[in-house]
Parts: structure tokens; sequence; C-alpha cells
């Protein structure tokens, strides 16, 4: 089972990150965090009103670079399916 | 804070921060090149640890490895926890953290962590010039109020700061305690950090616009990938190609010495034991010291520039299918010229299991080493015959043999990541750090300390094993008939030695590869290094100096028994192939012993690939036969 169907999406127009395209701007709203991974996804700042960016997909597809709390880090897509944001306009609401 | 009492004998400090929190190149700037490298009892972490002496106080610096949580998901990530517990070793009397400037928003969680953990602590900043260059403002004094410790600014590979920040690490005793603790669960940790933040982070950075820019080509689909194939053939050039004037030239100087020992000294053990044991023994470790040299510069350099992880990144998806990540490629492409500076190479591997599949398949990649052996028997059996234009038959087998290789070692990972190391599967993330210029005083660091653990770690093994083989190939010493040449006694002493008497014992066992004891013998010494069963043959077959002479030598065997050639097809196939597979070489086993602290991996490796090496060697000899039908 992938953690795609392994956890549920919660309410309001969430969506997996790993469905977002390169160049999207989106909030996380929740990170799975029964599970070691999803505690260190956490623990990585994938935390709930944390606003994310979409910088671009690997040649091959796989993984994605992604640019939050002011550093770039890839994810697979198999894990960021773990976390659920809600997609926002281009420019990134303020976050202090 | 009463309950501190720090005696004035030796102080431990532990260095905890992130990778790429700039924690090693602080350290290397604390403790120089001082450091001493050793092992955590049972997992696969580096243990580093440096001595500072400050006004006259003496302190050790534990380097504990970078991590982004002190919540472990694998055994190798619970050494930080524990040393700080001092579970492993007296704990530390104070703790060091280390965070980039650049990136407190999620530095924060981690420092919320370490601080719960009640030891006297205070944060050095590294990059705090890159903070200023981005445009972010940082109040260190606000700082230090709002996070209850002290926090010192550096800029570690110039050395700013460092003066201060020796001065505040002598006196643990002094430093302030946060008067509340952060609270745990991750996001109130988040909501700590933000009002830390807030208090003293007046303006954020900005983002890296040069990181940017280099990014979009880079990362470019096209002219990434491009980028990434050129950096490879790059490194791949450098350690088979450049390397080896350098080993050439070692192997000469040996040569000569080993030459100039047994033409000025009497002849006797002795002798030959100074000129054909020790002298070579010490040859056969330093001939590794220029790969080893010009790999790690590469690779340190390509990890400091900021490339190893845009590299990793470029060729993760590869990698992953057989169950690896991006960083196996480098380790395994350098394998090509040799394991043992493709295993040393795994280092940059952040994840143990990862590191581990990747150092137990390395030793299946076609090494420099196997061709001296290949050409021999490809040169003396398979016709140089053209198949196809400009292709010709020997150069076919040839390639056939590397990719035999590279598909057992991708074969083998998948398996071994869905068998033995199953179930420790970690998420996959890794940083992108900004690209920064590397300086060549860190580099130069890490390559010494690098060449330094291969020369006290896997060289004493190496000797040690060289020695032995050469006593097995010298005892008991049977002095040859009257009358015989030079090279018919040297076959004579080689046969009667114990490792010819071994070679004509497991004969039996290998006369289904459709091996006789010579090739045994072969087998033996080709222990130390692949291409010595090419000296070990000649020896046996009294060749001499001329080429071409063992090849014939080898065409014109005939088996006492049969009457019929030694070397049928189906024997030269099996020979190949079982080159292909087995771990037939000390200084990997030696190295792996270093890089996994210990024998079980290397035995493993070594039993695997043996197991392996005969069932295909024996099917390959089935095979062949029934083909072209036995002799």
């Amino acid at each position: 089972m992938s953690p795609l169907e392994a956890s549920t999406p919660p309410a309001r127009a969430a969506v997996s990150l790993a469905s977002l395209a390169p160049g999207a701007h989106a909030v996380i709203q929740s990170v799975d965090s029964s599970t070691a991974i999803g505690r260190r996804l956490q623990d990585l700042g994938f935390l709930p009103r944390t606003p994310i960016h979409v910088l671009r997909r690997a040649p091959l597809g796989d993984p994605v670079a992604y640019e939050l709390r002011g550093y770039r880090l890839c994810l697979r897509r198999v894990d960021a399916a773990r976390v659920w944001v809600v997609p926002t306009d281009p420019a990134p609401p303020a976050s202090s | 804070m009463s309950e501190i009492s720090l005696g004035a004998g030796l102080l431990r400090l532990g260095l905890v921060g992130s990778p790429n929190s700039g924690k090693t190149t602080l350290f290397n700037a604390l403790t120089g090149l001082r450091a001493k490298v050793g092992n955590y009892p049972g997992v696969t972490v580096e243990r580093r640890e440096g001595e500072l002496e400050i006004d006259g106080r003496r302190a050790l610096v534990i380097d504990l490895p970078g991590t982004y949580s002190l919540e472990p998901i694998s055994p190798d990530e619970a050494v930080v926890d524990r040393v700080i517990d001092g579970e492993l070793g007296p704990a530390p009397d104070a703790l060091v953290m280390v965070a980039d400037a650049c990136t407190l928003e999620r530095s924060l969680l981690l420092i919320a962590q370490v601080l719960r953990r009640g030891l006297p602590a205070c944060l050095v900043l590294t990059m705090t010039d890159e903070l200023h260059a981005r445009g972010g403002v940082l109040d260190i004094p606000r700082f230090e109020r709002a996070l209850g410790i002290p926090v010192r600014g550096v800029v570690g590979h110039r050395g700013l700061g460092l003066a201060a920040l020796r001065e505040l690490l002598a006196r643990p005793e002094s430093w302030s305690r946060p008067p509340v603790l952060p609270p745990e669960p991750a996001e109130e940790r988040a909501g700590w950090a933000a009002s830390v933040l807030a208090s003293a982070l007046t303006r954020r950075p900005g983002p890296s616009r040069a990181s940017e820019a280099i990014d979009r080509v880079v990362l470019h689909p096209f002219a990434g990938t491009l980028l990434f194939a050129i950096v490879m053939v790059v490194f791949f050039q450098l350690i088979f190609v450049w390397a080896v004037p350098a080993m050439d030239g070692i192997d000469a100087v040996v040569g000569w010495a080993a030459r100039h020992v047994h033409a000025t000294l009497p002849p006797g053990l002795a002798t030959d034991f100074l000129a054909d044991a020790l002298i070579a023994g010490v040859g056969s470790v330093i001939v590794f010291l220029p790969q080893i040299v010009l790999l790690f510069t590469l690779l340190f350099l390509l990890e400091d520039v900021g490339y190893m992880a845009r590299a990793a990144f470029v060729i993760d998806r590869v990698m992953g299918r057989i169950g690896l990540e991006g960083r196996s490629f480098v380790s395994l492409l350098s394998s090509y010229a040799c394991a043992v500076p493709g295993i040393m190479a795994t280092r940059t591997i952040p994840s143990p299991r990862n590191r581990l599949i990747t150092i137990l398949v390395a030793p299946l990649m076609t090494c420099s080493a196997r061709l001296p052996v290949y050409a021999l028997l490809i040169g003396a059996f398979v016709p140089a015959t053209s198949v196809l234009g400009p292709l010709r038959l020997q150069g076919l087998v040839l390639l056939g043999l590397y990719l035999l290789g590279a598909f057992a070692a991708l074969a083998v990972a998948a398996l071994l990541g869905r068998t033995v190391m199953r179930g420790e599967s970690l998420p996959f993330y890794m940083e992108l750090p900004p690209y920064r210029w590397p300086t060549a005083k860190l580099v130069a660091t890490q390559v010494w300390g690098s060449a330094r653990a291969f020369l006290r770690r896997a060289g004493t093994v190496i000797l040690t094993v060289s020695i032995v083989l050469w006593c097995l190939l010298s005892f008991p010493r049977t002095p040859a008939p009257e009358g015989t040449t030079p090279a018919e006694a040297s076959r004579f002493a080689l046969e009667h030695s114990l490792a010819g008497r071994a070679g004509h014992a497991f004969e039996p066992l290998i006369a289904p590869l459709g091996f006789d004891w010579k090739i045994g013998v072969g087998l033996l010494s080709s222990l130390a290094a692949r291409e010595v069963i090419v000296a070990t043959l000649a020896q046996i077959y009294a060749a001499t100096d001329e080429p071409g002479s063992l090849r014939d030598a080898l065409r014109r065997d005939v088996s006492p028994d049969t009457g019929r050639p030694v070397y049928t097809p189906a024997t030269v196939a099996s020979l190949l192939v079982f080159f292909v597979f087995a771990l037939q070489c000390m200084s990997t086993i030696a190295v792996m012993k270093r890089e996994t602290n210990g024998w079980r991996w290397p035995a493993f490796a070594f039993s695997y690939l043996l197991v392996l090496a005969y069932a295909a060697s024996f099917a390959t000899h089935r095979l062949v036969e029934a083909l072209v039908g036995a002799p």
C-alpha cells in the first residue's frame, strides 16, 4: 500500500505534495506523524502552516527539489506523498 | 547552575549539528590535523575526536555525526543520542551546537531538541558572511537572550571568530542556560523557533541568487544531464588514467628497491624476506595512494562546492530502481578503476543501509586489476577475428565481462535490498546546499585524513596478508636439483611450497570448474591482488620474460592424466567468469573491514562472491562444454 492510500486527505482543498508541478507554491497543512518517517519529515521542517515552493524535478522525473524554511531539500515522490498541502497563488504568503 | 561541577581535567565537548552545517569545517579549524578517528561499537559510524588546548585547559572535541533530529530512525542515527546520554563512553560535559546562519528556521528544530537534554550548551553560527551577503540581519545579543545560551558567529574556513569561540569553549561552567526549556512536540517547537527568530532575525536572508542561477543550468533536464556525464567521465579518467603513471612509478621504485636488495645483500632467507615480502608488501599498500588522493581531492571538491548533492539528484531515479540512491553511483563508478577508493567513497552516502549495500557490490565492478588477467586469457585463447567491421571478437568478450560484472552488481544490490537489508528502508531526503567556494585547506585536510586512515587501518592488514602469502608461496624451502635453470628452480620451489601443496590438495574441489592445481595456486596467490595470478602462472610455467612466452606455455599445457589441453574453451570461459565474481583482493577486504568496523561484512562479501563465482564458473564450464563439445 502506498502512502498515498495509507493516509486520508484532510478536509479543505488539500492535495499531496507529490502532485504539485514545479513552480507551484503551497502551504503545508499536515504530515502524518504516526510513522517514524512522518516524524522525520516534521523534524526536517515539514510542519503545518510552513510555506513550500516546488523548485524542479530531476531530469528523470524523480526526486523533486523543494524550498522551505530557508533551505532546499529533495524528496522522492513516494515520501513527498506523505505531506498534505494547500496550493497558494504564485506569491507565497508572508510568513513572518 | 549549581549542579555543574566541571573538574580541571579533560573537558569533553560534543559537536552537534545537521549535515551541511559547517560542523566538519569548524571541527577541523578547532583541532587542526590532530583528529583521532575510530569506531562506535556495532554500527558503521565513524568516531572523530580531536584535542585542543585553551588557556592551559585540555578539551576533547567529539565530532558527532551530522543529524537533522535527535529522534533516531536507525541504529546508526542513534549514535548521537547515545553519546549525549553517556551510553558510549563518558557523556560530554557540554554540547556545542553548530548551525548554518542562513537555515536557522529549520536548524532551530534540532537546537530545541538538543536544549531539552539539559547539558550546558552553546550555539556556533557558521556562514555568517553568507547571511550578510544574502541581506539577512541577525541580532546576536538578542538571539542569545531569546535562546538563553551563548551564541557566537564564525566564518570557519577563514578562521574569523575562532578566538572568541575558543575563549567561550574553555568555560562551559559559566554558560548561561535557558530559563525554560523549549517544548517537545514538533509543531510546538516550530512555534518556539518562530518566536525566537522574530525577536532576533531583524531581516531574513533572501534566496541565494547565484545558487539559483547555477542550478538553472546544473539541474536543467538536458544541460544538467550532459554536465553530469562530463563530470563522471572526468572522475573516471582521473582514477583510471591519471593515477596510472603515478602507480607505475611506485611499482617501478618498489621493483628497483627489491632488485637492489637482492643485488647488494648476500642471498638467503633474510634477503628474500626483505625484498619479496616486506618491500613488496609496503609497495602493495602505497601503490593505492595516488588514486586515493586523486579521488578524494575531486570528491571533496565536488562535495564542498555543492555539486555532489546535485549529481546524486540527477541520477537518483536510476539508482532508486535497484534500491540505492544517487550517491552510490559515484562510488560504483570509481570501483571500475579500483574497489578500494570506490568503497572509501561510500562515506558520502548518508544512509548507512545504502552505504553498506554499495560497499558489498562494489567489488563486482570490473576493476583495473582484472585487466591483466583478462588480457592474458583473451589474448591467448580468443581468436583475434573480426566479427563485424572494426568489432573484434576479443574486444566483444572483454566488453561482455565488463557488462556481466555491472549487471551482477545491480542485481545483487537489488537482491540485498530485498533480503538481508530489508526493513531498514529510510525516507530519502537530501539537502541541496548553496554553492560555495571550496577552500584548499579544507580539501587538503580531508584528503590527508582519508589517506592517513587508509595507511593506518587498511595498510596494516594489507601488509600482514602479503607477508603471510609470501610465506605460503616460499615455505618450506625446497632446493631444486642440480643443473636446473633459475626459472625452473623457481617453479620447483613454488610447486613444493605450502601454496603449491594446497593447490594440489584442493584440485578436486576446483576440478568441476575445469581448473587444475596450477590454476589453484594462481587463485590462492591472486588473493594478494588479482593480477598476481599472472606472475604466479609465469613462475609455475617457468615462463621467461619474453612477451607471449606465458601465452604459448598456457596454450601448450596438457593434462598429464588425459593428455588433452588444460585450457579448453570451457576452462578459459570458466576462469574468466570466476574472476568477474570472486573477491580475490585482500586490499578490498581490508578496506571493507575498515569502513564497516569489523570482519562481519568483509566475511559476508567474500563468501557470497565466492559462492557466486563457483556457481557461475561451474555453470559456464558446463554450458561451454555442451556448446563446443567436451575435449
